[in-house]
Order: structure tokens, then sequence, then C-alpha cells
């Protein structure tokens, strides 16, 4: 990481603004900023590179290595250069223990290798990064549009208000976030009927259980920076004047406030989907979240783990794209907050 | 009893083979001086074993895990045990404390045993018959998952209900002087013989507290005794100096001077110190991973035994839409138990069965009638087309299915074949995986509605009902409780009439009652209430420097008789 100096926004002197800036607005400038950031673009190129393979996990399974990863193929067999063998292969020596699925082949099918279901490693890998990303993104959007409400109408109301909304995130927030999401997903998934709220119904093999979940967990984590910033904003003459002029408390909150608070949330954003990703995979890797024959990154390192000795490469795939995820994420969040904090003396690039 | 390969469990007739995961630091085995026997075994030294996690309580009377029962048989005794020795010669039951194997009087409810004299504790405190008053109080005042096991005695029924005012003046009846233990039956037991030789029956002297005394188990009278026992660190045994070798067929003397019981590494650890001579033995199952380089690198030192045990799926019988016989029939036609048996580590390592009772056990005959070409007893091939037709009949094609299973490598695996059978079927089936802890008491439990509960199933001792009764029988299913060994809350009147009428043959015709055993084995398997999927077996890893291994139906690896060079 790179330190800058201030930047040349702020020392430009007031009325005299660079042609490139005059007449832009705040949210132009800022991604103009954030598209000259190199680093956090090669960042975003990586994620949406990862993002797209993924989702395209169902075309690779059935049109390229004509496998399906959900079904276990533990007596199948398959041809490496023109041989027929088996994807699980006995034991060698005189007791003959043991059964040990097939190696990387570097070829269309078994890519990289069975897991110890036979199943294609390669295609369980692409599928469970649609899954870790679907709820990593998932219960990300969710946590900061949650949070954001909750932050909002905390900051503004002030009060009684903002004490009980306050007190009941103190109290998410007392919890260490594995302890927390470990008890509400066992509980959740040892309930018959998985999660029953009035109309809402998510059965425990659901991926929405798991999104919910680590949602729920991270909303203090988003909340109590957005209520900081309405106490700011509520203070300022523009919310004065619109009280002044009869506005309503809701578009006061979402039409005023709202804007000026945001980009908080969108500097969260990126760093958010890279945590509920981590925590996904964590939590998958346990065996308590993403439930088989579902795959995520996690499961598939649970997998890997057994065959650690053998066929590393099971647990080292899903370990290098969560690692590569995770580090785009942050790379590219880091930018997103240099973009819209141009204060902020510590940056990445430049 | 039940076993679990990784989390220890402890419920009524459930017994554990091993733990969780961990770290320690290593350890080194040592030899001493020592002189040899005439069978060749050298006397001495230090045997070192390993075991990822420790057992729990230490106490006798509590303690329901073949991890420690292994170490129990060395300390204490009974009055009758199983003849310490491989292969079916450690079926035969012989009198240990006891002079003789009484025969049962007053129509097979009173046993009279009569105490070998001379014979002390490990304190030096002499055995006594007022002992095992003390013995079976203790049964039912330390709450317990075999509680049960003893109820049959007079009196202790009501001590099961109100332990605090537990009377077995008339069940348990005891003379110092003339050294006699009687007991009073309230109804014939074919079994009680066998029950006695369960470490809940071991001798412990009369003043031990009515309660689990933890990490101090009480003085025994058996060749070693507890030195130690530090369940974060290691137990260690040591010879008991009041010791005579007075049945050397069930207590024999043993062979190392000290038994050292590591805990806190990794199995994979453990596997690597066994091969590197820093440790002897280790308890828990060697990785799958890891398999292989034992079969090609360490044959020599590789021990395998078949056990009399069953890995299987219970079938909820009571919901949809294993409610529906012709459906669990499918499931049954469907499961290709090749599949299992690779993922328990390859047909050197588990046998495919269709059955409850396992091969060479009371009552057993060949039986399989959901495979192809069925008629020999023996599983050929899963029958796909066969299982498609009868969900067709049945009238439950796309039900949702929830498989529970365990989180353990070889649950999960197995859990995931079972559903992938289930899809290829017409089910609309998932996982739903959980901790071993856990998942033991949710299974069992009706009310969570469990479709497909994944188990397994170790013989506590050699007799039919120990599978047949315990797991299918009408008293083996108790609603909405977590102590339910009957999980498919499977209760067929019928077949229960058979087993009372087989128990009560039992105790005067054992050989006639074992057929009646077999018929029964083959009428619940038609009626399907579970996917048998294998018999198991155990691998025993040992290291270079020990000979003398010996593998006893009952007990396992008669750990004693390994003699360190």
């Amino acid at each position: 990481m790179a330190v800058s100096q201030i930047a040349s926004e702020e020392l430009e002197p007031a009325g005299e603004l660079r042609p490139e800036v005059a007449g832009r607005s705040p949210w132009a400038l800022a991604g103009r900023r954030l598209l000259r950031n190199r680093v956090a673009m090669v960042s975003l190129g990586v994620f949406l590179v990862i993002v797209a393979i993924s989702f395209a996990a169902p075309i690779y399974a059935h049109d390229i290595a004509h496998t399906n990863p959900f079904q276990s193929n533990l007596n199948g067999t398959t041809v490496i250069n023109g041989q027929r063998r088996p994807v699980m292969q006995q034991g060698g020596g005189v007791l003959k223990l043991g059964e040990t699925p097939i190696g990387p082949t570097w070829q269309r099918n078994f890519f990289l290798g069975a897991d110890n279901q036979g199943r294609d490693v390669m295609a369980r890998v692409l599928y469970g990064g649609r899954s870790s990303l679907a709820i990593g993104i998932g219960s990300a959007f969710i946590a900061c549009m949650i949070a954001t409400i909750i932050g909002v109408i905390a900051g503004f109301f002030g009060g009684m208000v903002d004490g009980v909304l306050s007190r009941i995130m103190d109290v998410i927030w007392a919890f260490p976030v594995y302890l927390l999401a470990i008890s509400i997903s066992t509980v959740l998934l040892t309930a018959p009927n998985g999660l029953a709220l009035g109309p809402v119904h998510i059965q425990a093999n659901s991926l929405w259980l798991p999104t919910m979940i680590i949602a729920v967990i991270y909303v203090p984590y988003v909340a109590r920076p957005v209520r900081g910033a309405v106490l700011s904003v509520r203070e300022k003459e523009f919310i004065e004047a619109a009280t002044a002029m009869g506005a309503s408390n809701m578009r006061i909150m979402f039409s005023e406030i709202l804007p000026n608070v945001i980009s908080a949330v969108i500097v969260l954003l990126p760093l958010m989907i890279a945590t509920t990703i981590l925590t996904e995979s964590a939590l998958s890797y346990l065996s308590i979240g993403v439930q088989p024959p579902n795959a995520s990154w996690g499961t598939v390192i649970d997998d890997g783990q057994q065959l650690l000795y053998t066929r590393p490469m099971v647990a080292i795939a899903p370990g290098i794209l969560i690692v590569l995820t995770v580090l785009a994420l942050n790379v590219f969040g880091d930018g997103v907050r240099d973009a819209l904090d141009p204060r902020a003396k510590v940056r990445i690039g430049d | 009893m039940r076993r679990s390969r990784c989390v220890a469990l402890a419920l009524p007739l459930l017994m554990v083979l091993a733990a969780a995961c961990g770290s320690g630091s290593s350890s080194s085995s040592g030899s001493g001086g020592g002189s040899s026997s005439s069978s060749g075994g050298h006397y001495g030294g230090t045997l070192t074993l390993l075991a990822n996690s420790n057992w729990g309580t230490a106490d006798p009377g509590k303690n329901y895990t073949l991890q420690e029962w292994q170490l129990l048989r060395l300390t204490h005794d009974g009055l009758v045990q199983f003849r310490a020795a491989s292969g079916s010669a450690g079926t035969e039951l012989l009198p240990d404390l006891a002079t003789s194997i009484p025969k049962p009087t007053d129509g097979g409810k009173t046993y009279t045993f009569t105490l070998r004299p001379g014979i002390k504790f490990s304190d030096g405190t002499p055995l006594k018959a007022s002992d095992f008053v003390t013995v079976f109080k203790r049964q039912f005042t330390i709450p317990g998952p075999a509680n049960g096991f003893y109820e049959n005695l007079v009196g202790g029924a009501a001590c099961l209900k109100s332990s605090s005012s537990c009377d077995l003046s008339k069940g348990v009846v005891t003379d110092d002087q003339a050294g006699t233990v009687t007991f009073h039956l309230t109804a014939p037991d074919p079994e009680f013989l066998d029950k006695l030789t369960l470490p809940f029956a071991f001798a412990v002297p009369a003043n031990t507290p009515l309660k689990d005394t933890g990490n101090n188990p009480p003085p025994g009278t058996g060749a070693y005794m507890w030195k130690s026992y530090d369940p974060q660190h290691e137990a260690v045994l040591v010879r008991n100096p009041y010791f005579k070798e007075w049945n050397p067929d069930v207590q024999p003397k043993g062979f190392p001077d000290e038994i050292d019981y590591k805990f806190g590494l990794s199995v994979e650890a453990e596997v690597t110190q066994v091969e590197n001579g820093q440790a002897d033995w280790l308890f828990d199952p060697a990785p799958s991973d890891r398999l292989n380089e034992l079969s090609t690198q360490y044959a020599s030192q590789v021990h395998v035994n078949p056990l009399t045990a069953e890995y299987y799926f219970a079938l909820n019988v009571n919901i949809p839409p294993f409610n529906n016989p012709q459906a669990r029939q499918a499931i049954n036609f469907a499961a290709d138990r090749n599949a299992y048996v690779k993922i328990f580590g390859g047909p050197s390592l588990a046998v495919p069965t269709c059955q409850v009772l396992p091969p060479n056990f009371p009552g057993y005959q060949p039986y399989c009638p959901y495979t192809t070409n069925p008629g020999d007893g023996k599983w050929h091939g899963p029958d796909l087309a066969k299982a498609k037709q009868l969900v067709q009949e049945s009238g439950t094609k796309g039900a949702k299915v929830a498989v529970v299973g365990t989180t353990d490598e070889v649950g999960k695996a197995i859990t995931e074949q079972m559903v992938s059978d289930l899809n290829a079927i017409g089910y609309n089936a998932s996982a739903k995986l959980l901790s071993g802890g856990i998942q033991y008491g949710y299974i069992q439990n009706s009310d969570n509605n469990v479709q497909v509960g994944y188990s397994q199933w170790y013989q506590d001792y050699p007799a039919a009902s120990d599978f047949l009764n315990v797991l299918y029988g009408c008293g083996g299913f108790h609603p909405h409780s977590d102590a339910s060994p009957n999980i498919a809350g499977f209760c067929d009147k019928t077949i229960q009439a058979q087993m009372d009428a087989a128990l009560t043959q039992g105790v005067t015709d054992p050989a006639g009652a074992n057929k009646a055993w077999a018929k029964i084995d083959q009428e619940v398997t038609d009626q399907a209430p579970m996917v048998q999927l294998f018999n198991p077996k155990l691998i025993d890893f040992v290291s270079k420097r020990v000979s003398g291994y010996q593998f006893s139906p009952q007990w396992y690896m008669l750990i004693s008789q390994l003699s360190v060079k």
C-alpha cells in the first residue's frame, strides 16, 4: 500500500476549480477517481472474472466436463488419454486398504481430479463459487439495506427510538460473530421446519438460510457508522430548511439525509461482501452453512481436508479462489473509499 | 452399543469409539528391563497408546466407551468374563471372580455365584461378596446411559424410578462368610450373564461413593491399576501389586509394566508417531488418505478384523414417505452398497449387507432380498429398475426427503451417497448434517420428524436381541425422547411376540432361540425399517516393536497382551 498526499482537490482554492472538476456532480467525480485507480480497477476485474466463471458452472459441468457434480460417482470411470480408468482407485499392497480419488488430469474431465465422492472437483469448485458469491453478495446487500434503514431511523429520531435500536444492535454486537452465526445456524438446522417467521418460511437446505443468518449478524457493523453519519447530517442547515418547509419525516430521512450518508454504505459494501464470503465459507466448512448436495467453497475445502495428504488440490483450489476474491474485494473497497472520501490520507494506488 | 468415529456420545445402549479434534505434544515410548514368558512375550517396558481425545469420566459404573473399557478390562474384574483370546474363542464365557458359572434356578430367575478366595483390590482391601451390593446400587444412583441394564433385578425397577430410596436387598443377596452373591430377577433373562461381563458390573470396594468418581476410578482387582488419569494429557496404568493370576484365560498377567495412554494429537500425527516408533498404537481410525500408505509401506504392522457391527440408515416408518413399505423397499433396492463400502475404505474394510444381524453372530443366516440376482444371501448390486417401479407403485415419487447425517468424514460422505441414491429413484432428497454429539439424540427423538437418519450399531455382547430387540423392538421406541434406540419407530406386534418368545426360549434352549432370531432377522429385513449398508472391519496399526497382537471379538485389541521390545 502506498501513502499518498492529501487529495489534490483539497488544495484547490474555492471558486477556482479545474475545468475537469467544474460542473460535475460528486458522484461523477467519485466515479472518475475510481476509474483512474488502476489497482482498484484490476481488482474489480479479477472479482468479475471469478463471478463470471462461477456463474458459468452449469456450462462447464454439462458441456465441457459432462458431469453431474451433485451426484456421487464412486463406481464411475473416466477416459484419460484414451484409457478408461476408475474414478476411485483401490489401495495397493497386500491389504488393499482405502480408496483414493483420481488426481488432477488437467483435461476436460476431472481437470482438478475427483473428491471423496468421485465427483469432478473443478465443477464442484465452480458451483461452490456460485453459492459462496450468491450468499456473500446477497447477505452483504441485505445487511447493508437493513442496517441503513435502522441507522437512519435511529439517528434521525434519537431519544427512545435510538436507544432501543442501538441496544438491540449492541446485543448482537456483544456476541463474537462466528459464535453467533454457529449458534443460530445450529438451532435453525435442527429445527424440523427450518426458519419459519410468519409468512417467511426457509427450508434448512435452502441457500437463503445462511444468507439471512449472515446478514443478520453483520447488521450492527453497518448500522453504527450509518447512525453516526445521520447524527452529523441531521444538524445541517438544509435539514432545518426542509423541516421549516414542512417536509415529512419520511421525506427528510430518505430524500435529504439518506443521499448524504449512502456513500458510507457504498464504501462498506465491497468490504462487507468480502467478509460475508469468508463467513459463509467458514460456516460451510463446519457443515452448518450450505448443506449437501449443494456445494460452496467452504464445503469443498471440508471435502478436501480429508484428502490433504493424497489429493491436496481439492482443498487448495477453492482456497485460492477465496483468497483472490477477498483480496480483490478488499482492494477494490479501498479504491471506492478513496474515490468517495478524498480526504482520506492513507490510500492505495496513485 | 453405538460408536461414533468422531464424536463421543453417551446414550442408552450406546458406546463410543472416538472423539473430536485437538492438538498436543509429541510422545515417545521407552522400554525397560524385563523377562520373557514361556510363550515368547516380553515382560516389561512401557506401552504407549494414542487417542485424539479422552473418554470422559473414568468411573466403571458410568463410562460407556470402548476406549476406556479396553483399559477397565485390565484393571477390574466381574464375576464372569469372556475369554481373553482371538476369534470365536473370545466369545466363550468363563468364570472370573467367581469360581464357576452357575446354572440359573427358580425358572431362570436366580443366579448364585461363589467368589474365589484371597483376591484383593489394588489398595489392598480384600474382595467381599457385599462389594457387589455397592456395584449394583451405583448403577441406579449414578445417572448414566446404561441404567436400564440391570432393571430386571428385584427392586431394580423401583430403584430406576427413585434412586434415593433404592433398595436392592432382595435383588442382590450376599454372604461375606460364604463368599456368595445371589441375584434374584423379576423374570428370566437369557442375557443376564452377558450383562455381568460389562464394566458396569465390575467389582469395586463397598465403600466406593454412590456417585460418579470422575477422574479417580475406584480400585479394582485386575492385573493393572490406575496410576493417574488427566483427561487433558494422559492416563497411566501400572501393575497392581496385589494381583495374582487366578484365571489366565480371562485376566492374564499383562506384558508391559506400564501403559501410557496419551491424548491430544491429531489423528494424522498419531499415524506418523506410530510409523516413527514414537508410539505403539492409535485408538482412532486411520484417516482415509493414509490408508494406502499403511497398506503399501506398513502392511506387517496393520491388523484388520471384522466387527460385529453395522452401519445403516433408519427409515422413519411413521411419517411419509417411508410409512409406505414399498417406499422403504425401494430405497433398499436402490442403495449402492458398493459405494458405501468404498467410502469406508474399500472391500478390505467393509462388507455389504442387507440384514440386521452381522456375520458370525448368534442367529446369523445370510439373507439379502434387496439385490440383483437374490438367493444366495449376498448383495450383488443395486436393482434400480425394481426400485423405481416400487417408488411409482407407492405413489411417493417426488417426495421431499431430508437425510440427517453427521459431519465427520465418513458420516458426511455416506449421507451424501444416500441423498444421491434417493434422488436416483425420483425423490427430492437433501442432507442435513449435524455434529455427532447432537445428531444421535436428534434422530432418535420422534418430535424432530426425521425421515432418514444415519447411524451405526456395535454389539454390547454376542446376543441377537442386542441388535433386533433393541433397534426394532417396540420397547426400544420411546416417542418424544432423545433416548429411543429404535430410531425408525418400528413396532410390529407379530414380530415383537416372536422376539419375546425367542428371549424366553433363550434361557433354556439357546440354539433353538437363535433359529428363531434368524427368522425374525429376515422378517425385519423384509419390513425394511432401515437400509443396512455394511458390516465394518477395524484397522489396528501397531508399532514395529510390538508383538503378540490378539483381537477379541468382545474387547477388540487385547492391550495387555502386547509385548514391547
